[in-house]
């Protein structure tokens, strides 16, 4: 098992599912019509960047633990508009009985 | 002198101006009546014990017996740079000493008359009681700075402030609409003077640099003292040389002179000026007693006799601003006198008398000449402006006793009232008596005075101003027998009869009767003369009984015409009825004014502006907001309202920004 033994972890294998975890987010937040659905998206866009941080700070600066404090304040405050997020939808169906951003476009000109 | 006590004369109105106009509504209307009373009263009694001070107590009199000129205090108010300084101050001299006891007296008398005048047959107080309280003081402030000021600046503020509160009380019946366009007639037209005014005092601050009245008015004339003992070689110089240019020709001085007395004109309402003053009589009765016929309307006056030593210069080198105080004076007189014979209204025939008793002080100013008795007509002039004030008060005040009483401002509705109202009646003859000139009453010796001064100026001026005196003979005898005589007066009996009014209508009057009948026994000529030299003229009597006989004619002739009810009148009037006419419509004045502002300057001036208003100064502003308004409908589409078309823009603009930023480091770096 020549493979496994010289195994050794670099960066890119970690940053190309992050960044395909990132697109995907995208992706969904882009083409689906149902806000939790766009809520689950962005979710997966912030935990993109959460690993985006914490590989950087592993592979650049290995004695720092700044990326990682970063995270740890991403995850708070991610929980915390997921939250705000829940409420706002929630309130959305009371007044239309439907979460579709499709019907939800009042604010505007 | 301390400056305490001036000062006070002139903090206290202020004061109770602030107290009332701040404060009056939280008192009641008996109160805010009385506090103001009492403010003017304790003002009066102070401006009398200055006056006292001034003239008797013999601190201010030369070692050659002259009258000096005191200032009392003078600070700096406006630095501006250079030595254009401007000051504020008290200046003490005959005139302003006069002036005080003359408007502290009258306003007093009509602060007490107030009291009773501003409330209905039922006791019922006017709505803004204390506002007119507030007002009076307000006036009454303005009136005492521009009388002391110290130069000719503080004069024009004070002159200013004047004309506000007189706009403010002629419009206080602020609900009427022919009060309010009355107040706005009076406003502009004297601000429209008073434009002549402010042009005069720069021109004439620009050639003697200086607004002083010590320093403008000591510059001595050939032959003639240097007057109250002033430096005065500055003005001097500063007059022969920068005011003796030529400008459209006449010197600077004179055109300076003549401007000024343009703002003269318009506060004393000479003619053709004059149309603001008959309108202003929609304001309160006591107002129009105060201001239009006492007080502010001889500031035009009192601006002549400040500023004459500089006339008199003039004059002397071959200026022609006193001609035209004379000839402006003279014809208004006897315009006034005309339309005054006339009137309906009774207020209106009083303001038409006092436009023409103001002309009668303005031909006096201009007529005074050194060698003509020493200027007596000067002395004249202030003489019957003191007088005057009294008497033609009085007259006011009754004739606000009547309008009270009968509730109309018209003649025809009182006729045969002398036994209904028997003080108003006394008290209204002896003012009658006082204006016709009638000895021992105080306009006989006055009025003498005056034409004793035109006889020695010129004969016509002499004949002219006698045959006016006697249409005021006529005139106001004919006001009297309308009122008081005529025929029996159908009336109401019970509540509503017209009756004497209460002790605070009629203790005025019986005071101002009293000085009406003594203030001629003055021995002015010691107190009030041009230079402060006392003069000793005494009557001349050949001038005097000749005026006495014209007016004791007029008064004849009147008696005949008016005294019971005759056809004579309606005859004279079918006699010459243009004349009549033209005088009933105060010679087509007002018409003449509407004529040039309509059809004149608003199609010539005012169109054009307003055309160039509406579309182009508008056009510009309107293209600006339109073309905002279409960049703004056509982009509007953007905001959609859905997020995730927000999302699209966001994501392309995020990969152009990031995929631009890294072509252009691999292309230039």
């Amino acid at each position: 098992m020549d493979f496994l033994n010289n195994f050794q972890l670099n960066s890119l294998m970690f940053l190309i599912p992050s960044l395909f975890m990132f697109c995907c987010g995208v992706y969904g937040f882009l083409t689906r019509r149902n806000m939790i659905a766009m809520l689950i998206s962005l979710e997966l866009m912030l935990n993109a960047v959460d690993m985006n941080f914490v590989v950087f700070n592993r592979f650049l600066c290995p004695g720092q633990m700044d990326g990682m404090f970063f995270t740890l304040f991403a995850i708070a405050i991610a929980a915390a508009e997921t939250a705000v997020a829940i409420a706002i939808i929630i309130n959305a169906y009371r007044i239309s009985k439907d979460i579709d951003v499709k019907d939800l476009t009042k604010m505007k000109f | 002198m301390e400056a305490t006590l001036p000062l006070l004369i002139l903090v206290l109105p202020l004061l109770m101006f602030l107290f009332l106009g701040l404060f009056g509504k939280f008192m009641s209307h008996k109160w805010a009546g009385i506090i103001g009373t009492a403010g003017m009263g304790v003002t009066m009694l102070m401006a009398y014990y200055t006056a006292y001070v001034y003239f008797f107590s013999g601190d201010f009199v030369g070692e050659d017996g002259t009258r000096l000129q005191y200032i009392v205090f003078n600070q700096d108010w406006l630095a501006l740079w250079g030595n254009l300084t401007i000051k504020l101050g008290f200046l003490l001299d005959p005139i302003s000493a006069l002036m005080l006891v003359v408007i502290t007296t009258i306003s007093f008398m009509v602060h007490l008359y107030s009291n009773g005048y501003m409330r209905d047959h039922h006791g019922v107080w006017e709505t803004g009681f204390q506002r007119f309280y507030a007002f009076l003081s307000l006036f009454s402030f303005s009136m005492l700075g521009l009388v002391v000021a110290t130069n000719i600046f503080q004069m024009y503020i004070f002159w200013e402030l004047v004309g506000a509160s007189s706009y403010l009380l002629i419009g206080f019946y602020y609900t009427k609409p022919s009060a309010v366009s009355a107040s706005k007639k009076a406003f502009i037209v004297t601000r429209f003077a008073d434009l002549g005014f402010l042009i005069g005092i720069l021109v004439l601050s620009f050639t003697t640099e200086t607004f002083d009245f010590m320093s403008l008015t000591s510059a001595p004339v050939a032959g003639v003292e240097n007057m109250y003992h002033v430096d005065a070689s500055t003005a001097r110089t500063m007059l022969e040389t920068g005011a003796g240019q030529m400008f459209l020709g006449g010197s600077l001085m004179t055109w300076a002179l003549v401007l000024i007395f343009m703002g003269g004109m318009g506060k004393s309402a000479m003619m053709p000026l004059h149309i603001w003053l008959p309108d202003a009589m929609e304001g309160p009765t006591p107002v129009s007693a105060l201001i239009h016929a006492a007080t502010m309307v001889v500031a035009g006056v009192y601006l002549v006799a400040r500023l004459f030593p500089l006339f008199m210069i003039n004059d002397a080198m071959g200026g022609a601003a006193l001609d035209i105080v004379t000839v402006v004076g003279a014809l208004t007189a006897f315009y006034a006198a005309v339309v005054a014979c006339t009137q309906l209204d009774i207020k209106r025939v009083l303001a038409f008398s006092t436009i023409s008793q103001i002309a009668f002080m303005m031909v006096s100013l201009g007529v005074s000449r050194p060698e003509v008795h020493d200027n007596l007509g000067y002395m004249a002039s202030m003489f019957h402006l003191f007088t005057h004030a009294m008497f033609k008060a009085l007259l006011f005040l009754g004739a606000g006793a009547l309008i009270h009483a009968v509730g109309s401002n018209d003649y025809t509705a009182m006729h045969g009232l002398r036994k209904r109202m028997p003080i108003t009646h006394i008290t209204f003859l002896v003012g009658c008596l006082a204006i016709a000139g009638i000895i021992p009453f105080s306009g006989f010796f006055s009025k003498d005075e005056i034409l004793t001064a035109c006889f020695g100026n010129s004969i016509i001026a002499y004949v002219w101003m006698s045959m006016v005196a006697g249409l005021t003979a006529f005139y106001m005898f004919r006001l009297y027998y309308l009122i008081f005589w005529w025929k029996e007066h159908k009336v109401h009996e019970g509540h509503h009869a017209p009756k004497d009014q209460p002790w605070t209508m009629t203790l005025p009057l019986i005071i101002l009767a009293v000085v009406a009948t003594f203030a001629g026994f003055v021995p002015f000529g010691d107190l009030v003369t041009w230079n402060g030299h006392p003069h000793h003229g005494g009557i001349n009597w050949m001038i005097a009984s000749i005026s006495l006989c014209v007016a004791l004619l007029a008064i004849g002739l009147a008696t005949i015409m008016y005294r019971k009810e005759n056809p004579l009148p309606e005859r004279m009037r079918h006699l010459f009825p243009n004349l009549w006419t033209w005088a009933r419509n105060r010679f087509y004045f007002d018409e003449l004014y509407m004529f040039i502002t309509h059809k004149i300057i608003f199609n010539s001036i005012c169109k054009p502006i307003a055309w160039f208003d509406r579309h182009i100064i508008d056009g510009t502003m309107d293209a600006f907001a339109a073309i905002t308004n279409k960049a703004s409908y056509a982009i509007r589409g953007l905001q959609s309202g859905n997020v995730q078309s927000y999302v699209w823009v966001y994501l392309i603009g995020a990969i152009v920004l990031g995929g631009g930023t890294v072509a252009v480091i691999f292309l230039f770096f």
